[in-house]
């Protein structure tokens, strides 16, 4: 993220943006030397789990202990509590809980537990559409960036932009998530991936949204395509924005 | 950059001077408020009735802070999505309120009532709580304690950092800078 960061302030061409750009480098800074939260919305936790077959869980129950263990880390922590129990009721739960779970079977014996808090503003914001096959890339292309100008400031850009190409209506979405999930900037392992990144980030960068949506050449540091195979008939999008604030911790056991 | 020093609570020859995109440091007492204080402040206003804090010529900083570690102030304290204030927002300029603080575009409503009431909104970098918090030298509950992160804080701030984003010409940070930056 720092290096990103310190690449942004170079190419900005805003005084503003490269001004708070300057303040996000320090808040880094402060929050590391102090461990204390880069923002104060420590999100909805994220989990992606990674289970290998031949793994056997005995007694209780793994969701239980991954609640626990975020009820633990959030008032260890001192990080915000930002969960309500019912999405209409809105009372919150006082301990984050629960975590949002995502797991995948895979071979092998290892278990992996990548844990990604997600910020309300970025997630806010993020769409999923489906597409005419007969849209192509450029449909593609046209509802990423037209998503991107419709948040404007409110994810606190710069930002890094997911994007999900292919499988079904929550495939795409998740794709989008995932493709998060990589080191920033590390291009997809894809031809047409790359293609896609390279060309969704200039456009991006022209809307001069720029950082904190004060005008500027830097709203996007990085955009990130996963893609799926797709039915005959479809071509779902999604678009899950990531603000500069994007955390991840990955744990192999 | 060049840089104003403000002092609250704000005063209407203050105001005056501000424009849009000029960086500002606050010095005095700030309020925080998010969605639940600031819908009961509102329906306190229907009902006629007084609110728990006076409004005339304060500053509210939209913020739901991280807990404090015993030896903090206060958490991180960065600045939540402005738009979603708006709907009680020209209401509280009608009552005083001077200034907003937050992140992200206001509705056209609440910009007219800034206009209207000469008042101001600042951003605050978003996402740049640990910084922020540097800058809150005192903290306590002001009302509401029982809504916790979204209880009323009053805040006392040294060069607490921000930008002019809406000023009393009716002018827009979020959509001139744009303009100056687009590619076409
Ligand atoms: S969008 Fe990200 S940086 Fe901004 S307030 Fe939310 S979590 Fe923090």
């Amino acid at each position: 993220m720092l290096n990103s960061f310190n690449d942004a302030y170079e190419e900005e061409s805003s005084i503003t943006g490269k001004d708070i750009i300057k303040q996000l480098i320090e808040n880094a800074r402060i929050a590391k030397s102090e461990s204390m939260p880069i923002c104060q919305d420590t999100g909805y936790t994220v989990i992606f789990l990674e289970i290998g077959q031949d793994v056997y869980f005995e007694g209780g129950s793994l969701e239980e202990a991954i609640n626990e263990g975020v009820r633990k880390g959030y008032s260890e922590g001192y990080l915000r509590k930002s969960i309500v129990s019912h999405p209409l009721d809105r009372i919150n739960t006082g301990d984050n809980t629960p975590a949002v779970i995502h797991t995948r079977i895979v071979t092998g014996d290892n278990f992996k537990i990548t844990v990604v808090p997600k910020g309300g503003g970025s997630e806010n914001v993020s769409a999923v559409k489906m597409l005419k096959p007969a849209q192509g890339a450029e449909g593609v292309m046209d509802f990423v960036v037209k998503t991107v100008k419709e948040a404007g400031p409110n994810p606190c850009p710069p930002i890094i932009v997911g994007v999900g190409i292919g499988g079904t209506f929550e495939k795409a979405a998740l794709l989008a998530k995932e493709s998060l999930l990589r080191p920033l900037g590390q291009p997809s392992k894809d031809d047409y991936g790359v293609w896609l990144e390279q060309e969704l980030l200039e456009r991006i960068n022209k809307l001069g949204i720029g950082p904190q949506g004060l005008g500027g050449s830097i709203t996007a540091l990085a955009v990130h395509v996963n893609f799926f195979p797709a039915h005959i008939a479809s071509l779902p999008v999604a678009v899950n924005i990531n603000c500069h604030a994007s955390r991840h911790k990955k744990v192999e056991l | 950059m060049k840089q104003v020093n403000l002092t609250t609570p704000l005063k209407e020859a203050d105001i005056a001077k501000l424009r849009i995109g000029q960086r500002v440091l606050f010095n005095g007492i700030i309020y925080t408020g998010r969605d639940l204080a600031h819908k009961r402040l509102f329906e306190l206003l229907e009902e006629g009735k007084e609110l728990p804090i006076n409004l005339k010529e304060q500053v509210i900083y939209y913020v739901g802070p991280s807990p404090a570690k015993p030896d903090q102030v206060i958490g991180s304290a960065g600045p939540t999505t402005s738009g979603r204030m708006d709907v009680y927002t020209p209401e509280l300029l009608a009552r005083g309120l001077k200034g907003m603080i937050g992140k992200g575009k206001r509705s056209p409503e609440v910009i007219n009532a800034i206009k209207e009431y000469k008042s101001v909104y600042f951003a605050a970098v978003g996402g740049a709580a640990a910084l922020i918090s540097k800058s809150i030298k005192s903290c306590r509950v002001a009302a509401y304690p029982e809504l916790g992160p979204e209880a009323i804080h009053e805040l006392v701030v040294e060069n607490f950092p921000a930008i002019v984003v809406n000023d009393i010409l009716g002018g827009d940070l979020y959509e001139e800078g744009k303009k100056i930056y687009a590619v076409k």
